[in-house]
């Protein structure tokens, strides 16, 4: 069907206005509150996120039978695809700002522009998901990394946070150049900027013989970089242990979730519908070279994270170890491979985002991110330590929580395809994440507290957040519906 | 029904224990040993009722539980499993009358732990899909990790991640060799992960799974990770480090029933699915033929030596441990009735026999607080009951006849004699050696005279004695009347026989 043009679209792009109308009116709102201990501009924006959330149900239903609707002359689409991604965005979204709610360590004067930059980069991500076009995709792109750098710094007294800034507004200064150079290399060889038609234009220069498959390989690996980057994966993760550490832990939470299932989200478009095509994937494979990024990325991501002493930073080197697992599901792009990844993110979104909800408690609590700070935790809070210990145990994949359900799909994915060296590597790193996590679990269940110690209270309000990650964890595996979602998610994205 | 019943009233009891309140212990010890006996009472009726005339599993159900995946719900019982499910769930209510004096921390986490662990142990032998396999397998691994690394001795960190990794190492390539077999089952969408409909499939003309290059392949990867849990040399190092840290119940459980799971998911997966993989391994030409009977020998002979040479009680145990499940893979290997008849009668006799023994070392260590064997004498004279339960489950380990021991190593050496005869010869050493030890430490812990550090060792109690018995009861009737277990799978046997026979 004919892409809408500008006006007939804005119909279908409520969820990204209301954004844009709630980010401003946080603003206007934190001018009038007096009190600047006061929660309104949180709950402000929570209300934003759940009308959103409302938004997006409601495009998604005006879709009807149809399975998506190009929308701005074919800069975005809408689909069960991008819808996926949205609600997963906008639960990340609302995790975060309750985080922040009971964040000790967030800067009261700064909360209206830190909410207002929330709302701000869950809009970028929101076209990330949907993103069709070369431009769109930079754009989109640019104000999810902007907004971060920004967000990672916002602990203003905090030099580790401002250290943490500027060396993600440097990496990703160089990721995004990178980029867009080799954006401009596909728009030069094809003609056009839409993904569909490179697809269509690759294939017939190809046929033809118009095109050095070199140069588009080329092209495709300078577009990773700037992907890869979103996604922390080898060798552009660099970034990330510096700026998890750095930033505060709400941020750093939202980083490792959101921005991570919006850099997939893109990845899985790009190359799906630009370059997944048969045709294309006999003269340029870059299969290897995504097995191979995979791999490293596991293993660079576990083996640094079995040294850390601050949880913060073990949990950033995780999230670099997870980032390499679910590139496994996208080696070979088979709808299986994206099934997966897509299941594995709902399942991340809820182990990760608990465990860092665990590591805002503690940091409250004691002052202290590191595994020391978590020692006979078990005897203080029994309750907070058996959820974290849950979130650990379902990150390395163990049954019955849903992490292993996850990297069951990703690892049949992968064999089913033949890469049987790639599902070693990843069980073998599953192996090594089990070491660094039961350290964290040791210290919690193991050990005492060095000194005697007050048993920890925490409120009703935090045991029913935490239930809310702790369910899912323990449940999403033994429910079929989430597995059909992810499938029908998958299944209309238009392979060209 | 029984059967899922039996395995989620433990899971139940979990839930009711998490839920009395933290300084209830009388009670939370009361509502737990509740919750392990009526597993108990069901298994019993299971034993009895079980249909000893027929090869087929009884009590199936099977119900869709991921169905995008094929995956079901899929339990049922045949001789073998029915055999160590009576075992599972008689040695629970024993190991929480073990537990009631000698747990002083964390009660109330100690017993949902351990019922947790029962769910995962009961559900595993019940389990007839490989996916739900695989589930209750690794279920145990989780209260198992805290049941050492909390409770344990003082390296109990240590000992309890060394546990974990190993184990996680091995079920990692179960987990390969899992979705290998899933993966080759079938077109997508007729895919399957029922165990019958595996073993069919494989026995299949022309079908993927009914290849020989295949069957090894995933048959090493099934294989280690079963061989990690018996353990089988080269694998076995976190055994003696898991048993001497763990509490005296857990060791009972880790010797009596998780090495079992071991050799039991080598019956019920690499013998029964993977024929021409164990074929290939055991059959005594080529390079590999006589693998798995090499290993058997050495776990026999090397385990039997290193006990020889410990002067920790509970370490002998252990590694006597080692070289008793070495029986179980030298009968195994030899694929004949003998063989494997003898090789599960070991199983069973192995679990209780071990269970025994830790329970021993548990009441001495209770009392001496050390487990130095040199450190003791005379004690015959001074608590003349204990000793004497402790010749018995000795002279059981050791393999006198008349008692359980003795049949189960006979029968594998048996059936092995008729394969394998060099080896078979050569692992007789490592009874001739089970004896030495075990004699040796009667003889420097209740003969010779009194240490007077003990003067006042008081007697084994009661409440010791309610563990041991039903335990010596069995070594004893097992011993005269083996047919009693021997009935209940001797149809599953030729079963398994004829499926290893049909490549």
């Amino acid at each position: 069907m004919q892409p809408l043009s500008n006006i007939e679209s804005l119909l279908y792009f409520s969820p990204e206005l209301l954004l844009v109308i709630f980010a401003i009116a946080v603003v206007l709102v934190d001018l009038g509150v007096k009190n600047r201990e006061s929660a309104t501009v949180a709950y402000l924006s929570l209300v934003g996120v759940g009308c959103v959330f409302v938004a997006v149900l409601l495009t998604h239903g005006q879709l009807g039978d149809k399975d998506s609707i190009s929308l701005f002359l074919g800069m975005i689409r809408l689909d069960a695809f991008s819808t996926f991604f949205k609600i997963l965005l906008l639960l990340a979204t609302a995790a975060t700002i309750l985080f922040s709610l009971r964040s000790e360590e967030l800067d009261a004067r700064l909360k209206g522009e830190y909410y207002a930059l929330l709302l701000a980069i869950t809009l970028g991500m929101f076209l990330m998901a949907s993103s069709t076009n070369l431009l769109m995709i930079f754009i989109s792109l640019e104000t999810v990394s902007l907004t971060s750098y920004i967000l990672a710094g916002f602990l203003t007294h905090n030099p580790r946070s401002s250290e943490a800034a500027f060396k993600y507004i440097t990496y990703g200064a160089v990721a995004s150049g990178t980029m867009l150079f080799g954006l401009s290399l596909l728009f030069g060889m094809t003609g056009t900027g839409d993904l569909g038609q490179i697809s269509t234009r690759l294939t017939e220069l190809f046929a033809s013989g118009e095109v050095y498959s070199l140069a588009v390989l080329i092209a495709i690996i300078f577009v990773l970089a700037g992907v890869g980057y979103k996604i922390a994966s080898v060798p552009f993760h660099m970034w990330s242990p510096d700026v998890y550490e750095g930033a505060p832990i709400p941020i750093t939470a939202f980083l490792s979730v959101a921005s991570k299932s919006a850099g997939f989200a893109l990845f899985i478009r790009f190359f799906y519908s630009g370059f997944g095509s048969a045709e294309v994937m006999q003269s340029v494979d870059w299969t290897l070279m995504l097995a191979i990024v995979s791999a490293l990325t596991m293993t660079v991501g576990n083996l640094a994270a079995l040294p850390q002493q601050n949880v913060k930073r073990l949990l950033a080197y995780s999230s670099i170890a997870h980032g390499g697992y679910l590139l496994m599901g996208g080696v070979l792009l088979t709808s299986e491979g994206i099934g997966a990844i897509l299941f594995y993110l709902v399942v991340y979104l809820f182990m990760n985002l608990g465990a860092f909800y665990v590591v805002v408690l503690i940091a409250n609590e004691e002052g202290s991110e590191m595994i020391e700070g978590y020692r006979g935790l078990a005897s203080r809070a029994p309750l907070v330590a058996g959820a974290m210990a849950i979130f650990l145990f379902s990150l390395t994949g163990i049954p019955p929580f849903a992490g292993f359900f996850g990297k069951w799909l990703l690892f049949a994915a992968v064999l089913e395809q033949g890469y049987y060296w790639l599902a070693f590597v990843g069980l073998l790193n599953s192996v090594v994440s089990l070491y660094y996590y039961a350290r964290i679990v040791k210290a919690m269940y193991l050990e005492d507290a060095d000194e005697e110690t007050t048993p920890a209270s925490f409120s009703t309000g935090t045991f029913a957040l935490l239930s809310v990650f702790v369910i899912p964890t323990i449940l999403i595996g033994f429910i079929n519906i989430f597995y059909t979602f992810s499938n029908i998610s998958v299944s209309v994205i238009p392979m060209q | 029904m029984l059967l899922s019943l039996m395995i989620f009233i433990p899971l139940l009891g979990m839930i009711a224990v998490l839920l009395l309140p933290r300084e209830s212990d009388e009670l939370i010890k009361r509502v737990t040993l509740l919750f392990t006996l009526i597993p108990l009472a069901l298994a019993v009726a299971l034993f009895i009722s079980y249909d000893r005339s027929t090869a087929g599993t009884q009590y199936i159900v099977n119900v869709p539980w991921i169905s995008a995946f094929n995956i079901q719900y899929h339990v049922g019982i045949d001789g073998l499993s029915v055999t160590l499910l009576l075992l599972t769930a008689l040695l629970g209510p024993i190991c929480v009358i073990a537990s009631w004096r000698n747990i002083e921390k964390g009660i109330k986490a100690y017993m949902a732990l351990f019922l947790l662990l029962e769910t995962g142990m009961l559900g595993f032998f019940a389990a007839l899909d490989l996916f739900l396999f695989y589930v209750f397998f690794e279920l145990t691994l989780l209260p198992m990790y805290f049941l050492i690394g909390v409770w344990g001795g003082p390296r109990r960190e240590y000992a309890a991640i060394k546990f974990f990794l190993y184990t996680l190492f091995g079920s990692v390539l179960m987990l390969v060799a899992m979705i290998a077999v899933y993966l080759n089952s079938g077109a997508p969408g007729a895919r399957t992960f029922d165990i019958p409909t595996l073993i069919t499939l494989a026995a299949a003309e022309g079908h993927a799974l009914n290849n020989l290059n295949f069957q090894i392949w995933v048959f090493l990867g099934f294989f280690i990770g079963f061989a990690v849990k018996v353990p089988i040399f080269p694998f076995h190092t976190w055994l003696p480090d898991a048993h001497v840290e763990a509490p005296t119940a857990i060791s009972v459980i880790l010797a009596g029933i998780l090495l079992k799971m071991g050799t039991y998911g080598l019956v019920r997966v690499n013998m029964a699915m993977f024929p021409q993989g164990m074929d290939f391994f055991c059959n005594g030409t080529g390079t590999w033929g006589n693998s798995l009977a090499i290993l058997g020998f050495i776990n026999i002979v090397y385990g039997s030596f290193c006990a020889l040479a410990q002067t920790d009680f509970k370490k002998l145990v252990a590694y006597s441990s080692i070289g008793h499940m070495g029986f179980v893979i030298l009968g195994l290997a030899a694929r004949n009735t003998e063989g494997i008849t003898g090789a599960i009668l070991q199983m069973f006799n192995h679990g209780v026999i071990s269970g025994m023994l830790f329970l021993l070392v548990g009441v001495l260590y209770d009392r001496a607080h050390h487990r130095e064997i040199n450190g003791f004498g005379g004690l015959g004279a001074k608590m003349p009951v204990y000793t004497g339960i402790t010749t018995l489950a000795f002279m059981a380990s050791l393999g006198l006849p008349g008692l359980s021991g003795f049949v189960g190593e006979a029968l594998s050496l048996l059936g092995a004699y008729d394969k394998f005869k060099m080896l078979t010869i050569l692992s007789t050493i490592g009874i001739v050696v089970g004896a030495a030890y075990f004699l040796w430490t009667l003889q420097r812990v209740f003969l010779g005279t009194l240490n007077p550090k003990y003067e006042a060792l008081p007697e084994i109690n009661g409440r010791e004695i309610l563990t041991l018995a039903p335990l010596g009861i069995l070594t004893i009737v097992l011993g005269i009347w083996p047919n009693f277990a021997i009935d209940m799978f001797r149809e599953s046997v030729t079963n398994l026989i004829s499926v290893l026979e049909a490549i």
